[in-house]
């Protein structure tokens, strides 16, 4: 095996030897035939032909298990259904930015995961040319197969062995689009078959000789500490070997490393290991626990008080000033403010939180879910006292994320617990300590207040009152920045004891709702169309002379100007009722549009239609799922997703009480894929945060009600519709 | 602790395990059957769906005595080679985002379509309502079980 470093990249490339050559590329069915030796790169090639890519970032369900590999099979000119996929490892020497986060993978990986394909592809080249004694531009290459000018051929696994010996080109070209084969075709999901048999793949599906599980009591409430525990009963429980406190060594992490604190995490904890998972989940519910409480437990209702209060007052941080909104105001012919409400939220993972480790004095092996390996193995070292090299991180596939699993808390009790008893320890969260000791969406209000002078909007300012920091960055340079001559953002949060942190599209999955209720209500007064307010606004913005302006008004108004048409804004039958969003981030532009019809007497979501301009679209197919999903979550959580505490309890600890969108009231998305050959942005998460608006204001066509607060189902009164819009 | 016997894909097996044990975890920790998931515990999501004597059931809310010598089909054994007309249906509309839930919507879907294999718009939704996907892939849920449907009737 060789590994050749990428000047730039930081990246290497493994090729795995074999001594057979066979002239044509045909992979056998069965992979575990091929004896590959160890390797720690992206491509591995077998003396047959057989092709496998790994893939570097962590899979979540955002399909980057089969779009990473695609980009590097284009580039390697390798036929898709003869590639195998394999997950990689953290290897923070031959990947970059290991992360499933920010819809980011597939934008970061775009150049450097093509660029490794071909220099792939050019050393293979390379060789069959240097065998034939040809010069390598005369030869030609598709699917894993080298042409010369006299039409001989050798395929990649004839030359994979003199390739390995070349030097690594540093200058190989790219593709152009128009001559791409893989990327832009449908791909189905690498995993597809692993899914629909059952066979293991997720974490809380590891398991290794001589493992054990655990079982964590936590606080109950945020707030509350540890102080005394009796486990005489637990511990005569079958299937019990031992019942532990932790806590110390997580503690003490925190302080030398403040960028992990969590106030739920660093109470002691009491461990219950046993033999099976429901041994270990019966017994944790014997023990009998005594907690400390803080001196403010803290609860929605004081919540709400606080974030109104900061609304009102005049103490902020102001985010982006542009010219001056109170002389706006004071000038204006009309000024409309508005407030929004938005509750905590739970990530709920179908796949709860688990992690396994087996701490030896050799090495620190983990393996499991996690958004963020790299971080949890540099965390992870200094919880333990050992030197990174020691950490072996295999991530598994997840049973979702969004953001939850960014955080890894459960990675330090893992690791904590196998140090602790010198065992292989998978630890496993029950639904209700999933829930119960989340990472929450924060609890927000918005404010918003707009002038209008002479019909024209003058002045717009954007209040925000969050529970601990809403990860302020780019909001404030978001859309209508930059069209709007006097514009601020303030900000005000509260410092809670309760985690919060990045929940799918942090900072816009509820901004997007308000803003979008807000310019569609502003629209009304101001006696507008409301996507043609929209699109004056859009030419007003001059994102050249502005380079905080990230967006791009040239494409956002291509996106509304597909959603008129597709959609058929404006030309629905009477009995459909719309609304219209148009919002751009995690660098992709996005247009919804909600039909609600009523069924009897009540308002029904039954289609969105959704245009996207991403760039290049990777895999057709998978981008369409994510969109689907996005959509309709953001659908799910905006008119039934509600969380919140009393003296520090959630509110609901399982889907019993907490309410999760289902098969019924999932609108049929439409989705329309905006054409070019602009470089790939994400789709994780970007079709999520207008869906919230543009069924806001469908709504409110449709009842004549405007609701300022989710979910949308907590104010029944808001959903009915009034006899005189009911058509019969 | 009791010892069951108990049949699972067509083989018997026996399991030594406390009487309370949920099938669900009889199948993950002692037959290494990890194909069924764990949601939630409480029967509300659906990702545990097994078959029991061709019904769906919730495993993560039945005992072995509950099972009452009936016979278990979990996802590893609704057909041998992972050709059953649904999961055929589910690789053909490329359904799962995630994955995690997809085994139980399968065997949700897979009972329902012997039951009804010309099912209306309403019978495919009531049928799968119970049954959450986190990531919402509700559109191709429907849509490969609508393909399945014409392939079992």
């Amino acid at each position: 095996m060789r590994t050749s470093s990428l000047a730039g990249g930081g990246m290497l490339i493994g090729f795995n030897l074999f001594q057979a050559c066979k002239p044509k590329a045909i992979p056998p069915v069965d992979l575990s035939k091929l004896t590959y030796t160890d390797f720690n790169a992206f491509i591995k090639i077998a003396a047959n032909g057989a092709v496998t890519i790994f893939s570097p970032n962590p899979e979540i369900g955002q399909g980057v298990k089969t779009a990473m590999p695609m980009l590097i099979a284009e580039e390697l000119e390798v036929a898709w259904n003869n590639v195998f996929v394999e997950q990689g490892i953290l290897d923070t020497n031959n990947y970059t930015r290991q992360v499933a986060g920010g819809s980011q993978s597939i934008r970061h990986g775009w150049e450097p995961l093509r660029q490794t394909g071909a220099t792939a592809r050019q050393m293979l080249v390379n060789a069959a040319a240097a065998r034939w004694g040809v010069d390598a531009s005369e030869c030609s290459v598709s699917e894993g197969v080298i042409t010369n000018a006299a039409g001989d051929t050798l395929g990649y696994g004839d030359v994979v062995n003199e390739a390995a010996t070349l030097e690594v080109p540093e200058d190989v070209k790219l593709k152009d689009p128009k001559d791409f084969k893989i990327i832009g075709q449908d791909a189905q999901n690498v995993d597809i078959d692993k899914i629909t048999t059952g066979k293991p793949l997720f974490g809380l599906d590891y398991k290794k000789e001589g493992m054990v599980y655990a079982s964590v009591l936590r606080p109950p409430a945020f707030g509350q500490k540890l102080i005394s525990y009796d486990d005489t009963e637990a511990k005569g429980m079958p299937g019990v070997i031992n019942i532990i406190k932790i806590g110390e060594k997580v503690q003490k992490l925190f302080e030398e490393d403040a960028s992990f604190a969590s106030k739920i995490s660093s109470s002691d904890k009491v461990v219950v290991i046993a033999e099976s998972t429901w041994q270990a989940m019966k017994a944790k519910e014997a023990i009998k626990a005594e907690w400390e409480n803080d001196i403010l437990m803290e609860s929605t209702a004081n919540h709400d008080q606080m974030l109104t209060g900061f609304l009102d007052g005049t103490q902020f941080e102001t985010r982006r000033k542009d010219g001056d909104v109170k002389k706006a105001f004071s000038e204006a012919d009309m000024v409309l403010e508005r407030t929004y409400e938005s509750p905590f939220l739970p990530h709920n993972c179908m796949e709860p939180m688990n992690f396994f480790a087996d701490v030896t004095d050799e090495k620190v092996h983990l393996v499991g879910p996690i958004q963020t390996p790299a971080w949890k193995a540099g965390l992870i070292a200094k919880l333990l006292g050992r030197e990174e090299d020691d950490i072996l991180l295999e991530m598994t596939r997840m049973g979702g994320g969004f953001g939850r699993r960014l955080y890894g808390d459960f990675v330090l009790e893992a690791a904590e617990i196998s140090d602790a008893i010198r065992k292989p320890v998978k630890v496993v969260y029950s639904r209700e300590d999933d829930m119960a000791v989340g990472v929450y969406r924060p609890a927000i209000k918005y404010r918003i207040k707009a002038s209008v002078k002479d019909g024209q909007l003058t002045g717009y300012h954007l209040k925000e009152a969050a529970i601990n920091d809403n990860m302020y960055g780019l909001i404030p340079n978001f859309f209508p920045a930059g069209a709007v001559e006097n514009y601020q953002v303030d900000t005000k949060s509260y410092k809670s004891n309760i985690t919060t942190g990045a929940w799918r599209a942090p900072y816009t999955n509820f901004l997007a709702y308000a803003e979008q209720s807000f310019f569609d209500e502003l629209a009304e007064v101001m006696e507008v169309d409301k996507v043609q307010m929209r699109l004056d606004l859009l030419k007003k913005v001059d994102a050249e002379a502005d380079e905080s302006i990230e967006y791009s008004p040239e494409r956002m108004i291509k996106v509304i100007e597909t959603a008129v048409e597709k959609s058929g804004w404006g030309t629905q039958p009477k009995g459909v009722h719309q609304g219209f969003v148009n919002y751009y981030c995690h660098n992709t532009h996005v247009s919804e549009v909600a039909d609600v019809v009523i069924e009897n007497g009540s308002p029904v979501v039954k289609k969105i239609t959704c245009v996207v301009d991403c760039g290049i679209v990777v895999n057709p197919l998978g981008a369409l799922n994510q969109i689907e999903g996005g959509v309709i979550d953001g659908v799910g959580h905006s008119m039934y997703g509600d969380f919140g505490f009393d003296a520090g309890m959630p509110t609901a600890t399982n889907f019993d009480r907490y309410r999760l969108i289902r098969m019924k009231e999932a609108p049929k998305v439409e989705v329309h894929l905006i054409q070019n050959e602009l470089a790939p942005t994400g789709l994780g998460e970007p079709t999520l945060p207008p869906a919230g608006g543009a069924v806001a204001n469908a709504l409110k066509a449709a009842t004549g009600k405007r609701i300022y607060q989710q979910p949308f189902v907590k104010n029944p009164e808001l959903l009915k519709v009034p006899e005189e819009l009911i058509i019969g | 602790m009791p010892t069951y016997q108990i049949k699972v894909n067509g083989e018997s097996k026996s399991v030594d395990v406390s009487a309370d044990t949920p099938v669900l975890w009889v199948l993950r920790d002692h037959l290494d059957l990890v194909g069924t998931k764990y949601g939630c515990g409480i029967g509300q999501c659906g990702a545990c769906t097994i078959h029991v004597d061709g019904t769906a059931m919730r495993s993560c809310s039945m005992t072995l005595e509950q099972l009452n010598g009936k016979s278990i089909t979990t996802i590893e054994g609704l057909s041998e080679d992972g050709t059953h007309p649904v999961q055929e249906a589910w690789k053909e509309v490329d359904v799962p985002q995630c994955g995690y839930c997809q085994a139980g919507q399968i065997m949700t879907a897979s009972a329902f379509l012997e039951k009804n294999s010309n099912p209306s718009e309403e019978d495919i939704k009531n049928a799968m309502h119970g049954n959450i996907c986190r990531c919402a892939s509700y559109n191709r849920i429907y849509k490969a079980v609508e393909k399945a449907a014409e392939q079992m009737s």
